[in-house]
């Protein structure tokens, strides 16, 4: 217990203490935290009008967020699969600092969700076991199982193996095995129960279908290894982690497969609504093309399909993707592109038209934009948290016998 | 419209969709059934889990007894004049349904302000249950319709009228997207929301293929002496901000053997609303009698509102 007890504070020391570059960072990101809770404040005195949302378009920026993140989080099983199933040494060296992504990603997006709440006050009454769930028949139930399933579960490992570093251990790969399977199976869990939260919805023909859950897959296996591998170039440059270049390759290579995937079925996507388009169309037609004066989305997802095409051409040179510099604007663009093709441009054309046949565009406003760069700055201050330990026990510098 | 008591039938579902495919008279002897489910048996809240919100459907008598007084006393204060809160059970043998005349209908949206009014709907800004669409004569495609048409009269050249509002369906997807049990089907078939349970996430609105549910954007606001003081706890009782909200065919009135407000305000008499399950009704007539179809019949959504041409 003691050794526990001490593996916390020190852990604790690690990340409350550094440099003036760190206590900048933490400044800078707790400040933009305080500007999203002014700002949520503003949302909770004057209720969800303050938003950009209306009764035809329910969902904005925060569920678009919400989907894009859960993908991120399900993008850690990218580096978890070489690193324990194929037993990879140099991703064992990273695993950690991805499964530190997740839970910043996985807390990001219940934090996504609550934001968007019109009563978050009765949080409690979607609490599994304490109240009245509509289990299994309401989409939205499963994903409340699942996100803080997966947050526990990549909260706990990660915990339990930096532990036993600290203590100069490594835990047994065989004990470790089955909780390693249920960590895989349940990202990928995760990030099709939420594609099936838009998959079940008849009322929308624009996500009803059966494309939408590997699309959800393929687009996170793209952006979560981009993030984290720009993240890892970040960490190279100022922290005593060293990115080798196996995991740049492997990562870059994850990313550059899965893009490609992804924009096939992209194209798959366009083709069949707008080679003969029906009414069942109009909602992509509103997002790639526009329906007349109505088309604040058409810049938007030409922009991501861009940098998605562009992202891939750096990733398939190879000397293009040896650089740095082209490197991590491949991943950048992979991010960016992502985050407007299944964020926005997932979730908003699908409300318009409404099922009745008006069209009313969406834009954030002031306050949920705030609210939403707010959240962004908790889930990378609640990474830098975690990835500091982390580094330091890997690293040597911290254990119980340095 | 009176209430019989009829001996069970198995499937209520097979009677609308015979119904809605205008076999009139095959459907008279599927109709003559009833098949309800048991109202939920009250049982006793456990202790410890009090601190959290007992589900409405779980309450004993007492508490729910209690809640509604608690409430009365809350509306009466805030509105500044005494406030009835009911719940009316759904009565034995009763199914409700609308038909609408779409010959009849000319575009006034009077149903639609008498909705505003006896559903206490909030009016900053005003929420509105029933949306009646402007189409093309020859035509019923919903995308392309007007929906805040503005004539000096109507109805307007070359126009037809389509009121839509929630058709309380029967297979309702809304309720199934409910992560929380927070909406759902009455045994009269009348899809409600418990307005102290909704956490506001939205999902049912987006899963209604009708647009029929409203969102409470901020909290909404009656002026004071406009309120209508009978109220339904499943109803138009005053709702807080942030929760989801919707028609409920003016539970508060036709439990009670009284037609919906939408039904009496229309000045054509487009409107016919009834007993399902009765044989002598009236919307049982044109059910059997004229050429009726539904919205989206196609979803399988099973929608107790039938549009109709005489």
């Amino acid at each position: 217990m003691t050794i526990l007890m001490r593996f916390a504070l020190d852990s604790l020391r690690v990340m409350l203490r550094g440099g003036p570059r760190y206590y900048a960072l933490l400044a800078v990101l707790v400040l933009g935290v305080l500007v999203g809770l002014a700002a949520y404040v503003q949302q909770l005195q004057h209720g969800l009008i303050v938003t950009g949302m209306g009764d035809q378009v329910t969902w904005g920026v925060y569920i678009a967020n919400f989907t894009f993140l859960v993908g991120v989080a399900a993008a850690a099983v990218m580096v978890v699969i070489p690193a324990y199933v194929f037993g990879d040494a140099e991703m064992k060296r990273v695993v950690l600092i991805a499964e530190a992504m997740a839970v910043a990603a996985c807390a990001l997006a219940l934090l996504f969700v609550i934001v968007d709440l019109g009563r978050p006050d009765r949080m409690l009454n979607i609490v599994p076991l304490l109240s009245h769930v509509n289990f299994p028949r309401s989409l939205l139930a499963w994903d409340v199982v699942v996100i803080p399933g997966y947050l526990v579960i990549n909260l706990v490992i990660p915990a339990a193996v930096l532990f036993a570093n600290y203590r100069g251990r490594t835990l047994s790969h065989r004990r470790m095995m089955p909780v390693i399977l249920l960590a895989i199976l349940w990202a990928i869990a995760l990030h099709v129960v939420t594609a099936f939260l838009y998959v079940a919805d008849v009322a929308k023909p624009f996500w009803h279908s059966p494309l939408l859950g590997p699309r959800f897959l393929a687009s996170a296996f793209a952006s979560g290894p981009a993030l984290l591998l720009g993240v890892l170039h970040v960490l190279d440059a100022v922290t005593s982690l060293r990115l080798s270049d196996g995991v740049r390759r492997l990562l870059a290579n994850i990313t550059a497969i899965a893009l490609q995937i992804n924009l096939v079925m992209l194209a798959a996507e366009i083709f069949t609504e707008l080679y003969r388009p029906t009414e069942h169309s109009l909602s992509a037609r509103y997002l790639f093309l526009g329906l007349g004066e109505a088309d604040g989305l058409v810049i938007w997802i030409r922009a991501a399909i861009a940098m998605e095409v562009t992202a891939v051409a750096i990733l398939m040179v190879p000397r293009l993707q040896r650089a740095t510099a082209p490197l991590l604007c491949a991943c950048a663009l992979t991010v960016f592109g992502v985050w407007i093709e299944k964020g926005m441009g997932l979730v908003v054309p699908g409300f318009i038209p409404t099922p009745l046949g008006e069209v009313v565009e969406y834009v954030p406003t002031m306050v949920e934009t705030l609210v939403s760069l707010g959240l962004w700055c908790l889930g990378t201050l609640i990474f830098v948290l975690l990835a500091r330990p982390i580094i330091a026990i890997n690293e040597g510098v911290l254990g119980e016998n340095p | 419209m009176s209430a019989r008591r009829e001996p069970p039938c198995p499937s209520r579902r097979v009677a609308l969709k015979v119904l809605g495919a205008g076999a009139a008279t095959a459907a008279g002897s599927l109709l003559a059934g009833r098949s309800l489910a048991e109202p939920a048996e009250p049982t006793e809240s456990a202790g410890f889990w009090s601190f959290f919100r007992t589900h409405y459907k779980e309450m004993t008598r007492g508490e729910v007894d209690a809640m509604l007084a608690r409430l009365e006393r809350k509306y009466s204060r805030r509105h500044k004049q005494p406030v009835k809160v009911v719940n009316t059970p759904a009565p034995d043998g009763v199914l409700f349904g609308f038909a609408l005349s779409l010959e009849r209908c000319k575009g006034y949206r009077d149903c639609v302000h008498a909705c505003v009014k006896e559903n206490n709907l909030g009016r900053n800004p005003e929420m509105q249950y029933i949306r009646v669409l402007e189409i093309d004569r020859g035509e019923v495609k919903l995308a392309g319709a007007v929906h805040e048409y503005d004539h000096p009269t109507v109805p307007a050249e070359g126009k037809a009228y389509l009121p839509v509002q929630c058709f309380q369906c029967d297979d309702p997807p809304c309720v199934d997207a409910c992560p929380i049990d927070a909406t759902w089907m009455e045994p009269d078939g009348i899809v409600v929301v418990d307005y102290d349970h909704c956490i506001g996430c939205r999902y049912c609105m987006t899963a209604c293929p009708y647009w029929a549910r409203r969102f409470n954007w901020t909290t909404p606001s009656v002026p004071v002496g406009e309120l209508n003081p009978d109220t339904h706890y499943l109803g138009n009782r005053p709702r807080p901000g942030g929760v989801v909200e919707k028609c409920s065919y003016c539970i508060q009135r036709t439990r009670q053997g009284r037609q919906p407000a939408c039904q009496e305000a229309c000045p054509t008499g487009a409107r016919v609303f009834g007993n399902l399950l009765d044989p002598d009704s009236e919307i049982r007539y044109v059910l059997e009698h004229k050429t009726v179809f539904r919205l989206k019949e196609e979803l399988s959504t099973e929608p107790k509102f039938w549009y109709f041409t005489d």
